[in-house]
């Protein structure tokens, strides 16, 4: 506690976190629209997740209970440091089990479990607008927001078609969120978009260097962009899980040696650990220690 | 006790962890419309302010907020007392209000005063908080819309009649309008903009 008296309760100072408040509550109240907000110097560089952590730092209270997570994994460079840093500097309990978490922020995934009434998403988020890429100008992209122009994103998927047969786009793919704002879902794969969707947990984005901060509420329709003829689809993975047998779940594709050797697991480290804790296997998880001996 | 020190005394005891509770009952409140959160903490609010409206002013309000005041309120201890406590200026534009407080009894003849935020800025909007009578009793109202699964019903004691035909015209300015928090007493319920109302 002697460490935690040379800050502020996480670390940013009251008026911040009433700013950065306002800013939520405005975002929940108009679900999919980015809310310009003051964002702060974090001791951590852009790019690290500071939106996220300055959204994570204005809601969490004592009583909470922290996850984060980095593509899916709990023990990468990026969450374990933010874990580490809300440990310093707000003093709270941290977990990797999503369904121990109240507050979960991450780096593009969605865990695997579904998340419940209670729970708050946070999403670090790198481009908030969805349009910024098709339209460099801040005051256009705003136009376009205001007057629900967004037929150059349908050109955009439709160019895609023409070109390669499909939808290319498999990362940060467009959703309209309550029937009204298309938003950018963070580079989460596609395949994470129907979890937005009716989710149940409330979904909060935070993007440091753009200073934009955006929320789905929870059972709010979240709907990905695409055509009769050529409907969204999520990725799909050929093998299960290596480690621990999981299907129908996301998985990272690793290498192993120079020859071409390489295998699928699960991103998502818990539910991977919980499985396999559960006695499921996969074809490449190491034998039992009994069975080793 | 005379206006001054009613002014200056009151407040939240611990400042910081009151406020983070305040913000995630409002913040479920407004991801969560319909649903009442009740403020515990005594925060020595002068009448005829709310214990739960002057919560959400002491966590909410700073010198970023102009905030409007209805007329019992402007006249009481309770404008000083916002004033002491948060540093908001208290504005009697509504139009450039960040926070109206209005006490119970007085109907709201218009939102239309009131910022509604342009279509490029649809956050810079008033948030009206409104006491009513009570909470989880009187007339059933039926909401609808983003954090309701399906359709949930409140019961709200002493809304103005006006209230869901100055609501439907609020909901038809969308992405445009005012954010509304009804408080009675120690509770409040929260109403954003796309909640949609229907009298049972």
């Amino acid at each position: 506690m002697t460490e935690l008296a040379t800050y502020n309760f996480a670390y940013l100072d009251e008026q911040t976190k009433r700013m950065i408040r306002r800013a939520i509550l405005k975002a929940i109240a108009i679900p999919g629209y980015q809310v310009p907000f003051a964002s702060r110097e974090m001791p951590m560089p852009y790019g690290w997740g500071t939106g996220g952590v300055q959204v994570t730092a204005s809601i969490i209270g004592p009583e909470d209970v922290l996850k984060v997570i980095d593509q899916g994994a709990d023990d990468t460079t990026n969450a374990v440091s933010i874990r580490a840093f809300f440990q310093k500097v707000a003093n709270v309990a941290v977990t990797t089990h999503t369904k121990d978490a109240t507050i979960i922020q991450t780096r593009h995934r969605i865990p695997e479990q579904q998340l419940e009434k209670g729970q708050v998403l946070v999403y670090q988020v790198p481009i908030p607008e969805p349009l910024r890429f098709l339209e460099p100008r801040e005051t256009e992209t705003r136009k376009m927001h205001a007057l629900e122009e967004y037929g150059l994103m349908h050109v955009k998927l439709y160019e895609d078609i023409a070109r390669h047969g499909r939808i290319s786009t498999t990362y940060a793919y467009p959703v309209k969120v309550a029937g009204r704002y298309v938003m950018d879902p963070s580079p989460t794969p596609k395949f994470d978009n129907p979890k937005m969707h009716m989710s149940e947990a409330l979904q909060l984005f935070g993007a440091g260097r753009e200073k934009r901060i955006y929320a789905v509420p929870p059972y709010t329709d979240v709907v990905s962009l695409d055509f009769e003829d050529y409907p969204f689809e999520i990725q799909k993975f050929e093998q299960p899980c290596a480690l621990c047998g999981a299907q129908g779940v996301y998985l990272d594709e690793v290498v192993l040696d120079d020859k071409g050797g390489r295998m699928f697991v699960c991103s998502d480290t818990d539910h991977c650990e919980d499985r396999r804790e559960h006695g499921h296997a996969g074809e490449m998880l190491a034998p039992a220690k009994e069975a080793a001996e | 006790m005379n206006i001054k020190t009613q002014a200056l005394s009151g407040g939240f005891q611990e400042p910081v962890f009151h406020s983070q509770g305040v913000f995630r009952m409002l913040m479920d409140g407004m991801a969560r419309p319909g649903t009442v959160h009740t403020i515990a903490m005594d925060i020595g609010q002068p009448e005829p302010l709310g214990q739960a409206a002057g919560a959400i002013a002491l966590t909410l309000c700073d010198h970023d907020t102009p905030t409007w005041l209805s007329a019992g309120l402007l006249k009481s201890p309770a404008a000083e007392w916002i004033g002491f406590h948060t540093g908001a200026p208290i504005t009697r534009e509504k139009a450039e209000s960040r926070f109206a407080f209005v006490e119970a009894g007085v109907a709201p003849s218009s939102f239309g005063l009131f910022a509604a935020g342009t279509q490029e800025y649809p956050d810079r909007s008033t948030t009206l908080v409104i006491e009513i009578g009570a909470l989880g009793q009187g007339q059933a109202l039926t909401l609808k819309g983003p954090g309701i699964q399906q359709t949930t019903t409140v019961k709200l004691k002493g809304l103005p009649e006006v209230f869901p035909r100055l609501w439907a015209d609020n909901r038809a300015l969308f992405p445009r309008g005012v954010d509304v928090i009804l408080t009675a007493g120690k509770s409040l319920l929260c109403l954003p903009r796309t909640t949609q109302i229907a009298v049972q």
